[in-house]
């Protein structure tokens, strides 16, 4: 269970630190403890593995990486630990998943690929499929960003 | 593209990750790249005014905090897209929602305190909008999270 400061000290940090000198001095000013004590019980956070990351979010369009695609693969489910940690080592994918596959949809990895441009991705998605022995996918591409933001889980 | 220089550039690949927690943590960025507090907090104020950096901040595991996570997936056709990705946002447990060129054209992460809440939403988004099927897809196992981009 979290304790009262936690959840608070998690709602400032689900939004945007300031750029200034003491950053965690004026976000525990906001919740009224001390910036010592707010940093050892982020440090406790952090080190419990309740923060995955911390630090800058791009917005990777503006940082060139200007394609984006869900590439969606169907693998023997034997085969699944295998292919998805194989996956996992490529840099070009970000994201890597196993979620259940419905009659409709039958896919069951689902890894995010960034790159510089669409046709990238595909030569990228090619490499990967080579190289895992994985040829039933579809590549989905982002045509447009409707929502962006960070969970407010405390408020 | 904004032009970023290769100092920017050594910044953006340092603080996606790892940003100390410390009183001063400018300050120990520019210590690590030999740089200035100040021309940390100064180059890191114009990453973020020309729209680099989206957000400087912490990014949480659900489920340690008590909440359940999934992937939703929905047909929507043209007339009735902007009425649903209207009412889908309007959820503040929908945290990210993309149009994809695909026949399942609209993806939507939505994060809520259990897996029954996040089917009532589902149902109730059907509902009101007259797309059924929205597919609920939760990950069973995670290989890879890493929102990192070397620039």
């Amino acid at each position: 269970m979290l304790t009262k400061f936690e959840k608070k000290i998690i709602s400032t940090l689900q939004g945007d630190i300031p750029v200034t000198e003491r950053p965690f001095l004026k976000l525990a000013e906001t919740i009224g403890i001390s910036e010592k004590k707010f940093l050892e019980i982020l440090k406790n956070l952090n080190e419990q593995g309740i923060i995955r990351r911390f630090g800058a979010t791009l917005k990777h369009q503006k940082s060139g990486y200007k394609a984006n695609a869900m590439v969606a693969w169907k693998v023997d489910e034997k085969r699944v630990p295998e292919v998805g940690e194989k996956m996992a080592l490529f840099d070009e994918i970000t994201h890597c998943y196993r979620r259940n596959p419905k009659k409709e949809w039958q896919y069951n990895i689902y890894t995010m690929v960034h790159a510089f441009d669409e046709k990238s991705c595909y030569t990228i998605v090619e490499k990967i499929s080579r190289a895992v022995g994985v040829n039933e996918y579809s590549l989905l591409f982002s045509r447009k960003e409707l929502k962006k933001i960070s969970m407010a889980y405390f408020n | 593209m904004t032009y970023i220089d290769d100092i920017d550039k050594k910044i953006i690949n340092r603080i996606q990750n790892s940003f100390p927690i410390d009183s001063r943590p400018y300050k120990i960025i520019g210590l690590e790249l030999n740089l200035s507090e100040k021309q940390i907090i100064s180059r890191i104020k114009n990453l973020k005014k020309n729209g680099i950096i989206r957000r400087i901040g912490a990014n949480f595991v659900p489920k340690k905090l008590g909440f359940y996570s999934t992937l939703c997936a929905a047909k929507v056709s043209n007339e009735k897209i902007d009425k649903f990705v209207k009412i889908v946002n309007s959820y503040s447990g929908v945290t990210h929602n993309y149009m994809r060129e695909h026949k399942y054209n609209i993806w939507f992460t939505f994060i809520a305190s259990s897996p029954d809440e996040i089917k009532k939403n589902l149902k109730e988004i059907s509902e009101k909008t007259g797309v059924a099927n929205i597919l609920n897809l939760p990950a069973t196992d995670i290989f890879k999270i890493s929102a990192q981009f070397k620039v």
